[in-house]
């Protein structure tokens, strides 16, 4: 699942304090993702999906929860989601 | 509601001219005592000029970042503490402006900031931070529609005569040190304990005393929109913008200096070109590249605005580079104008005087470390995927 991965590379790269509640909706920026940890969580994305942002993209809304991080995986991405 | 306008009949550059006519006459005493630059503050209120960047809609003029920068850099030519409370005090008006329009309370202090001419001072550094504007440890602690709030801040510029401090926090007790809010503190409604004074080589009439803070308000006096939003969105362009405005102002009084100077030699060496005329043009040409940087990242920033879909990281690569180049730059400018006036430029109190220009474009580079914005534009390239260059 799509959603998983993106879970499990925020949970690894978001910075976010130990403990933390992670629905889908949730504000990364307000549960403490800082602008370094939102630059490795990009590359991790990049990585894992073998996609790149492009510039237009790269706007704190784009990685703000992981709903927004996997509708522009999916964007970028159309058949990653099924995969 | 009937827009106040300026009461005053003249036009904004002739209101400019007068405060910069008034800052560059108490320039030297204001450095020399370390105050602050009360005449020239005083004069901007009469020239209605604290409150000229408002919308017509709230009694303001509507003035746009590109004419407060001129403004910046005219006093900043004049008067370099002046010129930055100034720049300081548009960095909060802009806060307000472009976040506070949700909230009532915000729309009155609006209103009344033109109608009072209001003077903006912000809270922004913390004891415990490390100097980083994005994270605080102080809270908001709310109590049905009422908040108060504790703050240790290491530099609150001109916070004893500010009418408001603008203070960032952690949303609530519970919140991560990241997730910020902006608070509107009422001088009348706050106390302000120094427990540093501001001595400084530089910037010294800014009176950027270290206080503890403690201020009460009611809820709608905490901006609706997050702090990193503000940040990211327009508080850092603007304020490279403003102080860049300043710093060019300096470097182009010094430049003016030592042209001065220059002229006055050619003119006891009729038929031969001063042996520093060569340097001056060389000190005259990195003023233009500094001014240049400037207009373009002001014309960046009025493009952006036109489009608020479009690239973010563009620009704030833009004014990291404008910060960098233009602190690191202005402080070439006049120090190369100190080597052409020679032991004229280096005295106090003479027309060619370039000591308190120096003291003051020192602050340039310290003013956010350069170091920290090459780190954070540093993070920034890693994740540009275009040339590092216009479209």
């Amino acid at each position: 699942m799509l959603t998983e991965t993106i879970r499990d590379l925020v949970a690894a790269h978001a910075g976010l304090p130990a403990g933390a509640v992670l629905e889908d909706d949730t504000d990364l920026y307000r549960a403490g993702m800082k602008s370094f940890a939102s630059v490795q969580l990009m590359l991790a994305l990049e990585e894992a999906f073998e996609i790149e942002f492009p510039e237009e993209m790269l706007t704190r809304t784009t990685f703000r929860s992981v709903a927004a991080i996997a509708q522009a995986v999916e964007t970028l991405a159309p058949g990653k989601l099924a995969a | 509601m009937k827009p106040l306008g300026p009461v005053v009949g003249e036009s904004l550059a002739e209101r400019v001219r007068a405060a910069v006519a008034v800052a560059a006459e108490h320039a030297e005493t204001v450095d020399r005592d370390g105050r602050f630059p009360a005449e020239a503050v005083q004069a901007m209120r009469a020239g209605r000029l604290l409150g000229v960047a408002v919308p017509p809609e709230h009694g303001g003029e509507g003035a746009s970042l590109a004419e407060l920068a001129s403004i910046c850099s005219s006093l900043g030519a004049a008067c370099a503490s002046a010129g930055m409370v100034f720049a300081m005090h548009q960095i909060n008006m802009a806060n307000l402006i472009d976040c506070g329009l949700e909230s009532a309370w915000c729309r009155e202090l609006l209103q009344r900031a033109v109608a009072d001419q209001l003077l903006f001072a912000s809270a922004t550094t913390e004891a415990g931070v490390g100097g980083d504007l994005r994270q605080s440890i102080c809270a908001v602690e709310c109590d049905g529609q009422r908040f108060t709030l504790a703050k240790t801040a290491p530099v609150i510029s001109y916070g004893e005569q500010a009418d408001a401090i603008f203070a960032t926090a952690r949303r609530d007790p519970d919140a991560p040190s990241s997730d910020q809010v902006l608070v509107v503190l009422m001088a009348d409604a706050c106390q302000l304990e120094r427990f540093t004074t501001w001595d400084a080589l530089g910037m010294r009439g800014t009176c950027s005393h270290g206080y503890r803070l403690k201020g009460e308000g009611e809820a709608g006096q905490i901006l609706p929109k997050p702090f990193a939003d503000i940040a990211a969105e327009s508080m850092v362009a603007i304020s490279h913008l403003l102080w860049s405005s300043v710093w060019a102002g300096v470097a182009g009084d010094a430049v003016a200096r030592a042209q001065a100077l220059v002229t006055a030699e050619a003119k006891k060496q009729p038929g031969a070109l001063p042996p520093s005329a060569p340097k001056l043009a060389e000190a005259f040409t990195r003023l233009r590249m500094i001014e240049g940087t400037i207009a373009e990242c002001l014309a960046r920033w009025e493009e952006a605005r036109a489009n608020p879909g479009a690239s973010s990281l563009s620009l704030a690569l833009a004014m990291n580079a404008l910060k960098v180049a233009v602190s690191t730059t202005a402080l070439e400018v006049v120090d190369a104008c100190l080597m052409i006036a020679g032991l004229q430029g280096y005295k106090n109190g003479g027309p060619f005087s370039l000591g308190r220009h120096l003291r003051d474009i020192h602050s340039a580079r310290l003013m956010i470390g350069n170091d920290r914005i090459l780190a954070s534009a540093g993070q920034l390239l890693l994740v540009q995927r275009k040339p590092a260059r216009k479209a």
